[in-house]
């Protein structure tokens, strides 16, 4: 017998070890099965104020408004104007024309890299449409919609994708890890879910100095396993922090699929129920949804009721970015199977419905966005392309510390600049 | 002027500056009610109130992350780790939040916060209550890192540091929390009160970062060191009867790198004294800063006494301890070289 032998085990069937796989490979036909899904209008709309004791069936529903045929219905229908629903679907079609765009000027050279939100625009437009300009959102590289809903110059985002002389960021910093403070986005990092406890700090500072301000902020789904995010739930539920918590479920971290995140036998929206925090399931491709559940969370941020955890179910469509190919590891048809559609889709059909919009104007805002869009590329690429143009390399040095030291004062001299 | 300890000297830094500005807050594990571990928040709590010093939940890393979110939305927090042992949970933090966030954002956010946490061994703390970490954020662009040696810098440092609007790592060396030590463990203790630097102003005022001290003035030899080495280092110099000058780095980052330049070129000679192990050591970075400017008045190779390249262990608390013995015999090394 070899110290590798347990000693009276003989009797017992074998343990095996569990590795979650999706329902569909490449190849396969495409399945959701898996994912506990409501009809529209099926959820209750528990009070905001209620005691998180109250709604702990919640998490293992699906709040959704918008049925197969395009009508708001059910508890949770916000009851939104035909104008602000029609400012929703031009800045979610905004988002999908700039992706688009820069997808290509990536394949073209003009830039290093990019990630397109593909199918995930409702929640970031949503969101940012419906929190107040003061409030802080900790995005994840993935709701780039946030700022179209808030008219970002879409030139100097450009210029940052570019790394070029306009670059905000000074050219310090990979395309799309932006940051725009008058705007209520925070800092990007290429960390997965830091922020997402900074947030909660960041909230919690709001609520010390009896400001009104709430932050919001974003993981994805493969991010829920990083540790930062049990720090930011326990942290949010300990000091009751003024937050809105959202995990962007698309289904898939690049290549792994939820379930290997944690997914497979609960929901996201789940997990809040052990840190003592309400947890909302939200179609996240249901724009009507995605806004309902914000001001639902947010009401009971305001009112000092503490945090909420938002889980978006929603689906990547495209790759995870440009160096991505994800045809390798799901199969290719995936994203038009996906049981809630597209969010730009459903809610062109709910405002056609309601006689508020048409596919022929549909037709002219899409082309309308995209000469913006080809417009502000252009402009940036007449700055300069990643290569052509950069800031000033004097801009490497700066920042590091509020003032230099000797250090960077020495080696910027030793570059010569 | 009142006569401070280490710990008296900081909880009067704290006190001072939350009197001062109602954005600074005092934060981690067990500093509210009970004041702390190593009581240096006992009573700000009862003072300031319970939102101003409150305890957190056991988790380093939301600790740091919670005080970086403060800082970007205005506040000044000041965080303790309770052992710096204990602070890599919070790296990633620390690292690749707090140190580039000024930088990543063209300079819309950063992040003016203290983390505080006593560090060093000599008190038989094992492998987890007595590392010297300070090299490993010494690497880390962005970070400043503070290291005090006597009441008095303690808290003018400590002030000086939560003024700063840079993050700053305020290690505080707990050997001589209550008075200085000098590596002989089997002599009885001195008392702060006994003791030069115990002397500290009841109000505001400040140590600059970036600022050496020169401890002691010497024709022969200089020795580098900070924090309890200090101590040790001055009796080191004494046993070795060699007239050596002796500098309180004060800060690791930004280092005063005018004091000792201008030192070991007069003396020519230069042994670095740290408790941290010596591979990869803060010392390695300044001897290879004196061997690039002072290689031509350099008289014999600098000198490096360290703790050794092993964790820190227990039984062999004073093995491994670089005490004033180690130090005498290198200085008398140089020296001879």
């Amino acid at each position: 017998m070899s110290p590798q032998d347990p000693i009276g085990a003989s009797n017992r069937p074998p343990l095996q070890l569990h590795i979650p796989e999706p329902p569909a490979r490449p190849g396969q036909a495409p399945r959701f099965d898996h994912l506990p899904f409501s009809p529209a209008g099926a959820i209750r709309r528990p009070d905001p104020g209620v005691a998180e004791p109250e709604m702990r069936d919640l998490p293992y529903g699906l709040i959704r408004v918008l049925d197969d045929e395009g009508n708001a219905v059910g508890p949770w229908d916000p009851g939104l104007d035909a104008e602000t629903l029609r400012r929703g679907l031009k800045v979610m079609a905004q988002t999908r024309a700039f992706d688009d765009r820069m997808f290509r000027a990536q394949r073209q050279g003009k830039t290093s890299f990019y990630m397109k939100s593909t199918g995930e625009e409702a929640i970031g437009a949503a969101q940012s449409m419906m929190l107040d300009r003061d409030d802080m959102c900790f995005p994840t590289y993935r709701v780039l919609s946030w700022l179209w809903a808030r008219d970002y110059p879409m030139l100097d985002l450009v210029n940052q994708i570019f790394s070029n002389e306009g670059d905000p960021l000074k050219g310090r910093q990979l395309p799309i890890l932006f940051s725009a403070r008058d705007y209520g986005f925070y800092s990007l990092s290429g960390n997965l879910g830091t922020r997402f406890s900074q947030a909660v700090g960041w909230a919690m500072a709001s609520a010390y100095r009896g400001d009104t301000r709430i932050a919001l902020a974003y993981v994805g789904d493969g991010t829920t396993a990083e540790g930062d995010f049990h720090e930011a739930l326990t942290f949010a539920a300990v000091y009751r922090a003024p937050a809105i918590l959202c995990v962007t479920n698309n289904q898939w971290a690049i290549s792994s699929y939820a379930g290997i995140a944690g997914a497979e036998s609960t929901t996201f929206a789940a997990k809040a129920i052990a840190y003592g925090l309400p947890g909302l399931r939200v179609d996240g491709n249901d724009f009507l949804a995605v806004w309902a559940a914000t001001v639902w969370a947010a009401e009971r941020a305001r009112t000092n009721k503490g945090a909420t955890l938002i889980e978006f179910v929603t689906y990547r469509a495209a790759g995870h970015s440009t160096s991505d190919d994800p045809s390798k590891y799901r199969p290719a048809e995936e994203a038009a199977c996906w049981p809630l559609g597209d969010p730009i889709e459903r809610l062109k059909t709910h405002l056609i419905a309601r006689g508020e919009w048409s596919a022929e104007r549909h037709t002219q805002m899409e082309a309308e966005l995209a000469d913006g869009v080809r417009a502000a590329v252009k402009e940036g690429e007449r700055i300069g392309t990643l290569g052509q143009s950069k800031p000033p390399v004097r801009e490497m040095f700066e920042d590091v510390f509020k003032e230099p030291d000797w250090r960077v004062l020495e080696q910027r001299r030793e570059l010569g600049v | 002027m009142p006569k401070m300890d280490m710990i008296q000297a900081l909880n009067s830094a704290l006190d001072v500056m939350m009197s001062r500005d109602p954005d600074v807050l005092v934060f981690g594990e067990d500093v509210g009610y009970f004041g702390g571990v190593f009581r240096v928040t006992d009573g700000l709590q009862k003072k300031h109130g319970l939102k101003r010093c409150f305890d957190t939940p056991i988790s380093e890393g939301g600790i740091i992350a919670t005080a970086i979110g403060m800082g970007a939305y205005g506040l000044r927090p000041v965080a303790e780790i309770q052992f710096a042992d204990y602070i890599l949970p919070a790296f990633d933090q620390l690292v690749s939040e707090a140190a580039r966030l000024r930088y990543r954002s063209g300079g819309e956010f950063w992040a003016p916060i203290t983390v505080r946490s006593p560090y060093g061994g000599g008190i038989f703390g094992g492998q987890t209550h007595s590392q010297s970490p300070e090299a490993i954020f010494a690497h880390v662009t962005g970070l400043k890192t503070v290291i005090p040696s006597n009441p008095y810098d303690a808290k003018g440092l400590l002030i000086a540091s939560i003024e700063d609007d840079d993050p700053v790592i305020f290690l505080e060396p707990k050997r001589i929390y209550n008075g200085p030590f000098d590596g002989h463990h089997d002599r009885a203790l001195k008392t702060w009160a006994e003791s030069p630097g115990s002397d500290v102003p009841e109000g505001h005022y400040t140590v600059p970062l970036g600022k050496a001290a020169v401890v002691r003035e010497g024709r022969e030899a200089t020795v580098l060191a900070y924090g309890t080495m200090v101590h040790v280092a001055k009796s080191g110099i004494e046993e070795s009867g060699v007239d050596a000058e002796l500098i309180d780095l004060r800060s690791i980052v930004p280092l005063d790198i005018d004091t000792i330049v201008a030192s070991v070129r007069k003396t020519g000679r230069c042994v670095i004294l740290h408790e941290a192990s010596r591979f990869g050591g803060f010392g390695g970075e300044l001897s290879a800063l004196l061997q690039e400017r002072c290689f031509y008045h350099l008289k014999s190779p600098i000198g490096r006494v360290a703790g050794w390249d092993t964790p820190y262990p227990h039984a062999f608390e004073w093995d491994y301890f670089p005490g004033p013995a180690r130090l005498a015999a290198a200085l008398k090394r140089v020296m001879e070289d």
